[in-house]
């Protein structure tokens, strides 16, 4: 129970950096100070600086803000998406099940990044929009499948049956009957999917793929990497703020889950 | 039953195949706008907007192009290269070995720290191992790769001094070691957990019980009947991470500077070489879909009642 409430903390820390972080960022992270290129952690600049003599608390700052940013946008349209296609398909069963079950099963062949890869290659300059495109269009498989099968099971349930009998037409039973009892998982799915397309994000920019007017984690990442042998800090503060940031949200899903959900 | 399970098996994977080749041509006509503005930006020049036009045929008609690219994916050719004009295949054929070795010493070292640990964990729960079991799970998910890799880099290559440096050695197995780890991590955290509940769940069905109630000791019965019947949800899971273990060799490649699958994807991304990024998507979701294919056909072998169901 205590290492559940401290994947809460984390997301908590989180939210609050991505909310408030650019305003109490001590520096502008795009600010140069060539003098103090790569300094280790001092009094003027507590996790040291970066390329540029750029203050990495400040880029750690506002890296949660675009990471909450791409986080906010991708979960919100995959599980929006997700959730109605499943829960149609599982609702409707029959030939709407095979058609978005093929669809699924389509896009699931395509593995991870390299899905997400290709479709920013088809962009000159990817910004923030083309990384959300890249990572919603593989994304929302994940929420129709849960719902796929949550819907199944609810269409079997007494109360769905008894709303039928009652001559409740199909968007009816759909909207308010199906998809409020599916609102649990998909929270439980979408906390730890938080996590995942943070990953996923830092990951592209890592490998030099996001967008390159913003101040990103992954990218940080990238940086320090570069200079590792010499200046290790800049990787490790990087890596961690990712680490921790991942970790609590997985960490507060397998929470959610017992409390919401403990059957599954 | 089980060849007409096999023949409808293999009808939806050529199904998916064709869906997927389908996709990816379809990848590059579904961009807004005109894709060689999207592809190369407004500023390039008119050479090299007539090149990619020529080369993606998009000047014949649709369904043209639709068919030009069929018959690149039926020939094995898989198009040509922008940058190197050759044959994206043989490209692809040049690089496949390092990635292959890359990947299959990963699933090495991720089956070789789950299966002991998830057994242990499973056999004495509330141990130590059932702890570190449980360590490996949560912490393997939540350090990312690229962070992973960097950091034994730090501790092994440049500490220690046990392995060789990203870049020097990349061939040779020493320089093998890290990259696998790196790649294998994540995976292993999701076998170990999968590993404990499948066998701990084998353990506590009627079958170990029986066992146990006929004498044996719990040793035999571990053996003997639990993993006999534990194996198959494991290789389920770690089949469908076979993907992620792709992608992952993206990441891997870039950090400890290997050539191989994920290096020519990302040469072909910033050149915007369209079709080496298409062969590459397509051979990887290819082998993505045979390996899930031959998995469901093994199963049949392995466990009959999945014939029926």
């Amino acid at each position: 129970m205590r290492g559940v409430s401290f994947g809460v903390v984390l997301v908590v820390v989180f939210v609050l950096m991505a909310c408030v972080g650019p305003w109490v960022a001590p520096q502008d992270p795009f600010a140069l100070d060539l003098w103090h290129q790569f300094e280790p952690p001092t009094d003027a600049h507590w996790l040291g600086t970066g390329d540029n003599g750029v203050d990495l608390l400040s880029a750690v700052l506002f890296g949660a803000r675009l990471a909450g940013i791409v986080a906010f946008w991708v979960v919100g349209i995959c599980a929006l998406v997700g959730t109605v296609l499943g829960a149609w398909a599982g609702f409707r069963g029959g030939r709407t099940d095979q058609v978005i079950g093929g669809l699924m099963d389509l896009v699931q062949s395509f593995p991870g990044i390299v899905l997400n890869v290709a479709i920013l290659a088809l962009v000159a300059e990817p910004g923030l929009i083309h990384l959300i495109v890249a990572l919603a269009v593989p994304g929302w498989v994940l929420y129709a499948r849960l719902a796929r099968a949550e819907a199944l099971a609810l269409r079997q349930s007494d109360f769905v049956m008894a709303a039928t009998a009652l001559g409740a037409t199909d968007s009816a039973l759909l909207f308010r009957h199906v998809l409020p009892n599916l609102i649990g998982p998909i929270v439980v799915q979408a906390t730890s999917g938080v996590g995942g397309v943070i990953l996923a994000e830092a990951t592209l920019s890592f490998l030099g793929l996001g967008p390159g007017t913003a101040v990103s984690w992954g990218a940080l990442l990238d940086q320090g990497s570069g200079v590792l042998l010499r200046f290790p800090h800049v990787a490790l503060v990087a890596g961690a703020a990712i680490a921790m940031t991942v970790l609590g949200f997985n960490l507060a899903g397998d929470w959610l889950r017992d409390r919401l959900a403990p059957e599954s | 039953m089980r060849t007409r399970y096999i023949a409808g098996r293999l009808a939806r994977a050529l199904l998916t195949v064709a869906g997927v080749v389908t996709l990816v041509f379809l990848m590059v006509r579904m961009v807004p706008g005109d894709p060689v503005d999207a592809i190369l930006g407004e500023q390039a020049s008119e050479e090299a907007r007539a090149e990619l036009r020529e080369r993606l045929h998009l000047d014949a008609p649709f369904l043209v192009q639709y068919a030009r690219f069929v018959g690149d994916v039926l020939d094995g050719s898989l198009g040509t290269s922008f940058r190197h004009e050759r044959e994206v295949s043989s490209l692809i054929g040049e690089v496949a070995l390092p990635t292959l070795a890359l990947a299959l010493s990963a699933l090495v070292v991720a089956f070789g720290l789950a299966l002991p640990l998830g057994i242990l964990a499973a056999s004495r729960r509330g141990s130590g191992w059932d702890r570190g079991a449980s360590f490996v799970a949560v912490m393997g998910l939540a350090i990312p790769n690229i962070w992973l890799g960097p950091l034994l880099i730090l501790a092994f290559a440049v500490q220690l001094r046990w392995l060789p440096l990203p870049g020097d050695d990349a061939m040779g197995w020493r320089g093998l070691v890290l990259p696998a780890i790196t790649l294998g991590t994540a995976l292993a955290a999701i076998l170990t957990r999968q590993t404990r509940g499948a066998t701990a769940e084998a353990l506590a069905r009627p079958f170990s019980l029986a066992a146990r109630a006929r004498g044996l000791s719990e040793r035999a019965v571990l053996v003997r009947h639990a993993l006999r019947n534990a194996w198959l949800p494991v290789m389920t899971v770690g089949a469908a991470q076979l993907g992620a273990l792709l992608s992952g060799a993206v990441v891997v490649e870039k950090i400890f500077e290997r050539p191989g699958l994920g290096a020519l994807f990302l040469e072909a991304f910033f050149a915007r070489d369209i079709p080496v990024v298409q062969g590459v998507v397509l051979v990887v979701a290819f082998t993505y879909v045979t390996v899930n294919l031959l998995l469901d056909v093994l199963y049949t072998v392995a466990d009959p009642r999945v014939r029926l169901s």
